[in-house]
């Protein structure tokens, strides 16, 4: 046994009400710069819909994540690597700038410069990319809050396969429809389908949290890695041809703050902590045969830090103690392995996904308030749990390749916290039945209410800094702008040449105003 | 007797060429790793590049191969393999050939896409376009040694010239009298090459030299520590100068 520590989310669905501060505010800190405009590391997409970029979901044209060979064993579904060298000089399984969006501004100046006249001026869509007038045909997030819309809910590759494999019907008619939000970044996978495919090596997993990064100065833009990852998070600068992607804000984590999407998150719903895990096992976890079996063999991957074994295993791999204590106490932990609230995003991919979701027990409230019953009553849930097929065999082909009963089983427990946290709201004795029907204990309800429902700060983050022994180090980085060297543009440093106040929303990279960058120097 | 431009254009610029190529690609692995890079334009236009981009590279990977045959391989080693004469030329004249259309059209077809897709117009940079007329320059010079010269105007024995100069060149033996028979079409072919290798380093043909064969022995994944490389980057000469001077 090998033990790793893995940084994790958990996003509880139910509470996503789609307003994408998440996606904003990721894409101020990381990618408002020239060459990744289209490029969001974070998004959130609305269900049944196409996702981002569209239909990504579907595998068997873009051949990301894995598979397993005749003889059972893992390999890329891109093919070899033999086939994946051929293809180097032109990748076959690249999506184009138009499966995201061709990004856009406007021509605001027209505003303000165009002559008098009759009819008031209007800015017109100006390519990102080319500086050309432009047309919008989609963008980031074309199809917001339609999913239940005819046009977009059957291009979404989950309902064709519900369709196709299994003669589901997901209905689109006005009743009858259901949709929810689904925020997405990178799952830092234990087994990253992108890092191996990479061909020069730049991609890796950091041993010490699990983060999956791109090292820039390794990185030769083969652009392997974006038709590698199934769940396509890894995006080409076109600016500098070199791959980029979500860094689980690794600055912050290292200093103990969680990622930029989960402090700003307006619904509170997302969850950072520690997994152990056993690295030897990986491997075996992701070949497992049956897709549906992929799930429980990732479960079965993560390891109680509650068990001196695993303890002492910990401490020989290096697991720094802190992190141990963070592992008992992880919030992530708490719903994946012991609610089993948490479900993985499509482990068919074999890439051992780690940013969960608890299931959304939204559709069937929302299903049995339509049809006049009390959709908070217990019984009515349970009933509707069972009886709403759609919703949740949709849900399994996200979360458990299929398999509606580990989401049955998550949406049955987040029913009975419901229903018994109303009882002892409204003061009437709580049915005990209830909640040993679900497996769960007084409590444990409610505990998960308190996480779930009140969700308090240091609950939901639990994240243990890097090293003690580099704390020096850190201290310096966490309290101290990167820019405030001796002539840089920040505020410190002293003398030098700066100019004034430099405006970054209007910079590219073309211009280089005083004050940016040290001076050029003339030999 | 060798005129002073023989031996300048034989005997020193190869040798310039050569110091230019070493040292200007040392230095861009060591000072701008960040720079190197395919700058695949394939997000931009994937239709076109899946043809062109195979078609070119295949080509000229057959046409590297067939010059480190024709250069390398003394001709003493392929008559004493038993290859005759005319089966050598007539080889060389058919694969070149081959290789050489396939190269000049797929760079003829990215020449073109670049000129006509807006978005990757748009990505070109002054130095691209310099690197695409010495590229075409030299393929089409080398195109034209192997079809006119060596085909429609009769045969021309470079094995008895230039192959040896090109040895001669690596011995550290020049002779740049060899050169002075050749016909004019090698000669362009043999200039623009040199000068192609000059910008080589500084253009984004580097990507050639990283070309990632190393993937098929290690690892599906990889870890790091956090630790490693974390500022290890070597600093250029202009910022390892402002931090001696304090600035
Ligand atoms: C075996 C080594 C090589 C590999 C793996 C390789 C790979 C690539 C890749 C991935 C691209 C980017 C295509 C795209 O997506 O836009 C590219 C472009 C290019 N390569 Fe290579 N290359 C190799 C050797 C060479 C050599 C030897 C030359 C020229 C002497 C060359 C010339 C070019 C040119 C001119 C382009 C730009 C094509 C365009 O976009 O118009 N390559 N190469
Ligand atoms: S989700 Fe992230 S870690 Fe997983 S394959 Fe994609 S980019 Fe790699
Ligand atoms: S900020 Fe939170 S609530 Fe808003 S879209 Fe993102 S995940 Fe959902």
């Amino acid at each position: 046994m090998r033990v790793m520590a893995q940084l994790a989310m958990v996003m509880n669905l139910d509470k996503c009400i789609g307003c994408h501060t998440c996606s904003v505010t990721c894409k101020q800190t990381w990618t408002n710069r020239e060459g990744v405009e289209y490029v969001w590391f974070n998004n959130v997409e609305t269900r049944p819909g196409q996702g981002y970029p569209r239909q990504y979901e579907d595998q068997r044209r873009w051949r990301g994540g894995w598979e397993l060979s005749r003889r059972g064993r893992l390999r890329l579904r891109g093919g070899s690597r033999l086939r994946r060298l051929g293809s180097l000089f032109a990748n076959p399984e690249l999506p184009a700038l138009t499966d995201y969006y061709e990004p856009w501004t406007y021509d605001y100046r027209t505003l303000t410069t165009a002559p008098l006249g009759d009819d008031s001026p209007v800015a017109r869509p100006v390519s990102a990319v080319t500086g050309a007038p432009t047309t919008i045909h989609s963008g980031p997030n074309w199809d917001d809050s339609l999913g239940g819309g005819p046009e977009n809910g059957a291009l979404d590759p989950v309902v064709a396969k519900l369709r196709d494999e299994l003669g589901h019907q997901v209905r689109f008619e006005f009743e009858q429809t259901f949709m929810f939000y689904l925020p997405r970044i990178c799952e830092h996978c234990l087994n990253p389908s992108c890092v191996a495919s990479c061909p020069s090596g730049a991609m890796y997993k950091r041993v010490e949290d699990g983060i999956v990064l791109v090292d820039q100065d390794r990185c030769r833009g083969w652009r392997m890695c974006v038709s590698g990852c199934p769940y396509k998070k890894v995006y080409f600068n076109h600016r500098t041809g070199k791959a980029e992607k979500c860094t689980f804000c690794y600055p912050r984590m290292e200093v103990g703050q969680p990622t930029v999407c989960a402090e700003t998150c307006v619904g509170r719903l997302r969850y950072i902590g520690v997994l152990l895990y056993d690295v030897d096992r990986v491997t075996e976890a992701a070949s497992v045969q049956d897709e549906k079996g992929l799930y429980p063999a990732q479960l079965d991957l993560f390891l109680d830090p509650e068990d001196p074994e695993v303890v002492a295993a910990a401490e020989r791999s290096g697991v720094p103690h802190e992190w141990i204590q963070a592992a008992r106490r992880s919030p992530v932990r708490d719903l994946i392995c012991t609610y089993r609230l948490a479900l993985p995003l499509h482990p068919e991919y074999r890439t051992m996904p780690m940013v969960w979701y608890i299931p959304p027990l939204s559709p069937v409230v929302d299903a049995l308030a339509k049809t006049g019953f009390d959709g908070e009553d217990a019984g009515n849930l349970f009933g509707a749990i069972e009886a709403l097929r759609i919703p949740v065999e949709y849900l399994a082909e996200l979360f458990t390749a299929g398999d509606p009963e580990p989401v049955r089983a998550s949406m049955r427990r987040l029913a009975a916290m419901r229903s018994f946290m109303r009882s002892v709201n409204l003061g009437e004795v709580p049915d005990q039945n209830l909640l040993s029907g679900v497996g769960l204990t007084e409590d444990q309800v409610r505990a998960m209410y308190r996480l779930l429902a009140v969700a308090k700060y240091d609950e939901r983050y639990v994240i243990p800094t890097a090293g003690v022994g580099q704390a020096h180090e850190l201290e310096a980085v966490a309290t101290k702008c990167s820019l405030d060297t001796e002539g840089g543009p920040g505020m410190g440093g002293g003398g030098g040449s700066r100019g004034g106040p430099v405006e970054l929303v209007v910079w590219n990279a073309q211009s280089r105003p005083e004050g940016l960058f040290p001076r050029r120097e003339r030999s | 007797m060798t005129s002073p431009l023989d031996l300048l254009l034989w005997a020193v610029l190869p040798y310039v060429t050569i110091a230019v190529l070493v040292g200007g690609t040392l230095w861009r692995f060591r000072y701008d790793r960040f720079g190197l890079s395919t700058r695949s334009s394939q997000l931009h236009e994937s239709r076109l590049l899946r043809t062109a981009s195979p078609l070119f590279h295949f080509g000229l990977l057959f046409v590297a191969a067939g010059h480190v045959f024709g250069l390398l391989v003394p001709k003493s080693l392929t008559s004493f393999l038993g290859v005759s004469e005319e089966m050598y030329h007539l080889g060389a004249l058919v694969m070149g050939a081959l290789a050489g259309c396939a190269t000049v059209a797929g760079l003829a077809i990215l020449m073109w896409r670049r000129w006509r897709t807006p978005a990757v117009r748009g990505a070109t940079t002054r130095n691209d376009r310099l690197t695409y007329v010495l590229l075409g320059v030299v393929l089409l010079a080398g195109m034209s040694t192997t079809v006119l010269t060596n085909g429609v105007m009769g045969e021309y024995d470079y094995r008895e010239t230039i192959s040896p100069w090109f040895r001669g060149i690596l011995l550290l033996q020049p002779d740049p009298a060899l050169m002075e028979s050749v016909p004019l079409t090698y000669k362009a072919h043999i200039l623009g090459a040199m000068a192609l290798f000059c910008l080589w380093p500084f253009s984004r043909l580097v990507h050639a030299f990283t070309a990632p064969v190393q993937y098929l022995l290690r690892p599906y994944v990889v870890y790091r520590s956090r630790g490693e490389g974390l500022g290890t980057r070597e600093l250029g000469a202009r910022e390892r100068r402002r931090e001696r001077q304090g600035l």
